[in-house]
């Protein structure tokens, strides 16, 4: 088992004859994904990874030729709102985000819409999914990770890669590692991935990457003192972060004295959730566990 | 990105917000000026990116356009919080009755814009919500229905604000929604709205936070962009597509991926260092990049070493380091390296730095690396003999 993308997960890419697009493709398809079909607008009736994917036009052509059940959406930041609501408009349940740079107010009505269509969004500025040995949803080095009993989750992408590779090193697999990305209005937050992996048989535990910014920590810091049974591992990115400047991320900012690092830290350990004080601490605490 | 007072309250005006008379000065000459048309009492409000103008003696009053000449004069000499006043903004001065505040900020938890007032005008909301968070009324706003007149109402009702003053505030409150809409702004704030000794609401004082990420719809408000907001350096790397900020530690660091970057950062921190810099190089690490991000790092007079930590995902460390060695070849870092390449082909990765001739430490594990760092830039013997070798 996994979450939200396994090896039934039938995958659109939106924006697949982009550089990006075609090249996330090709690797996904290598890792065993099965990408069924993908949308440029303008391009309908081409194929794209050396012929090996149809092309559409629309996401509803696509949709009636091929029933994808997820999309990942690769398009230019102008047009990645409008990219996402036709996925949700078209019926797909799963869209995951990849484009950095999108603005926020765009975001607000795409989670109000997402919302009213029961459709999940990962990201914006993610990057993506893995469920090892089963599918690769976005951007993340597939051989970095191998399948087992723990879940991650972040809001970062390099960060979380260093994480898995050292799982990796240690021989502890993972069932999804999941970036729910950095920016200040996301489509899936910490609360929804954690409860995702308390109700998946072969999550045994979970490691949660937090970064400065928000309060999606707190709130997750709250549900896993009053809903989860697994053991949670954390790690907050940030510390040394200067209030008032963004940290790369548009989301990775200390506003107004909140969203600092002590905060986050100071409510896991009020729960009893251990923090690490460095990443390359996580295996060594998931493996007390 | 931040704008001025000023050019957040003509475009709130242009949405029906009603502001002070009032113009905007560059030079003593040209305050005389607009202090005559506008004839009366006027206050000399300096235009810097910070808060706190008024402690810091940045807003005077002026009686006659000769005080106003002299007082601008002076204000615009002044620097306020490192930031020097370039221009000042001359307002008709209001007979005040009542401050409120009335704001507009993206709540994340709740995935809506949300409308702040309170009675406490004049006071920064930050400090109103850590004094007493019960003034501060709030309502969420639906993106799809916007704000309504029920809304607003509460909004008024709640700070207490006299029934004759309902429909001008409704009218406010609606403006500055519109104003955060049409510009993308992440924050829209009035603070003080006042009434005046005539009952009239005029909004005294502006702020905007507009969304970088929206700008490109936007090229008029790009065009206000202050250039005292960030440093040079921080300029120059968003102009080069890096994402970097100035620290004030004595360790560069170079990473790619900004989440990694902060636990970079952190790691020197914790192993008794200070980083010198946020920097982020993305995805790709192409030679040019590299250089681009090493010349920036390097025009920090307290850098004393760099760092450089590297996660090979989708792309190969050999590739990056060649990156990194071409850009010595154009940089020529005279400080100790220590470069930690870690993922896809590291082990090729870190023979191409080894073998590239310049003075660097190469290593596995990131503390390791922060550990190296620390001690490279304290100059202490061990490392240095290490350098040499």
């Amino acid at each position: 088992m996994a979450i939200l993308v396994d090896k039934n997960t039938r995958l659109l890419v939106q924006g697949i004859t982009g550089r990006e697009g075609e090249f996330h493709s090709g690797q996904m398809i290598e890792y065993g994904t099965q990408v069924v079909a993908g949308v440029t607008p303008g391009k309908g009736g081409q194929r794209a990874c050396d012929g090996r994917v149809p092309v559409f036009d629309t996401v509803a052509e696509a949709v009636a030729a091929t029933g994808p059940n997820a999309s990942v959406v690769y398009v230019p930041a102008r047009f990645a709102a409008d990219a996402i609501l036709e996925a949700a408009d078209a019926g797909i349940p799963l869209v995951v985000c990849i484009t950095e740079g999108v603005p926020t107010l765009d975001m607000i009505r795409v989670c109000a819409y997402l919302d009213q269509k029961g459709a999940r969004l990962v990201g914006p500025n993610c990057p993506g999914l893995l469920s090892p040995g089963q599918a690769k949803v976005g951007i993340m080095p597939g051989h970095i990770a191998i399948p087992g009993p723990v879940g991650v989750v972040s809001r970062s992408g390099t960060l979380t890669y260093e994480v898995v590779y050292a799982l990796t090193a240690r021989g502890i697999g993972q069932t999804t590692c999941i970036g729910i990305g950095g920016d200040p209005i996301i489509g899936t937050t910490f609360i929804d991935v954690l409860e995702m992996f308390e109700n998946d048989p072969l999550t045994e535990q979970v490691v949660l990457i937090g970064e400065i910014g928000g309060s999606d920590e707190e709130r997750a810091a709250r549900f896993i003192a009053e809903r989860m049974t697994k053991p949670v591992t954390t790690f907050i990115a940030g510390r040394t972060a200067p209030p008032g400047k963004r940290m790369g991320h548009a989301g990775a900012i200390i506003q107004g004295g909140t969203g600092t690092a002590a905060e986050k830290i100071a409510a896991f350990e009020a729960v009893g959730v251990p923090v690490a004080d460095h990443p390359e601490q996580i295996p060594d605490l998931v493996a007390h566990n | 990105m931040k704008l001025h007072e000023y050019q957040s309250k003509r475009l709130f005006a242009a949405h029906g917000v009603p502001i002070p008379r009032g113009d905007v000065a560059a030079t003593p000459e040209e305050a005389r000026r607009i202090a005559e048309e506008l004839g009366g009492t006027v206050v000399v409000k300096s235009q810097v990116l910070v808060g706190g103008r008024g402690k810091a003696g940045g807003i005077r009053l002026a009686r006659t356009p000769d005080e106003a000449e002299v007082v601008a004069g002076e204000i615009l000499g002044m620097e306020i919080k490192g930031l020097p006043v370039r221009k000042v903004l001359l307002d008709e001065a209001a007979d005040i009755q009542q401050e409120i505040y009335l704001g507009i900020v993206v709540d994340r938890a709740n995935r809506r814009p949300v409308m702040m007032a309170s009675s406490e005008g004049g006071v920064e909301i930050e400090e109103v919500a850590r004094t007493d968070p019960e003034a501060i009324k709030k309502v969420l706003i639906d993106p799809f229905v916007g704000l309504r007149g029920y809304q607003t109402l509460a909004l008024a009702k709640g700070i207490g604000l006299a029934a004759e003053h309902r429909r001008a505030f409704d009218r406010i409150a609606r403006g500055l929604y519109e104003s955060f809409l049409a510009c993308d702004a992440s924050l829209a704030e009035i603070n003080p709205l006042v009434v005046t000794a005539a009952g009239d609401l005029l909004a005294v004082d502006g702020k905007m936070v507009l969304d970088d990420n929206g700008l490109f719809r936007h090229p008029d408000l790009a065009q206000m962009r202050d250039v005292d907001e960030e440093t040079a350096t921080e300029r120059e790397a968003r102009e080069a597509g890096l994402s970097y900020v100035q620290l004030d530690g004595e360790i560069g660091c170079m990473v790619n991926g900004a989440g990694l970057a902060m636990a970079t950062m952190d790691i020197i921190k914790h192993f008794g260092g200070g980083p010198a810099n946020f920097l982020d190089i993305g995805g790709g690490a192409k030679a040019e990049r590299v250089a681009a991000a090493l010349r920036l790092i390097l025009a920090d007079p307290n850098v004393e070493a760099v760092l450089f930590n590297i996660f090979g995902g989708i792309t190969r460390c050999d590739e990056v380091a060649r990156g990194i060695v071409a850009a010595f070849e154009e940089v020529r870092p005279t400080v100790p390296l220590v470069a930690r390449l870690v993922g896809t082909n590291e082990a090729e990765g870190r023979a191409i730095l080894d073998d590239s001739g310049y003075r660097l430490i190469t290593v596995t594990t990131l503390a390791e690396a922060a550990q190296k760092a620390v001690a490279a830039a304290k100059g202490e013997a061990a490392a240095r003999g290490e350098l040499g070798a």
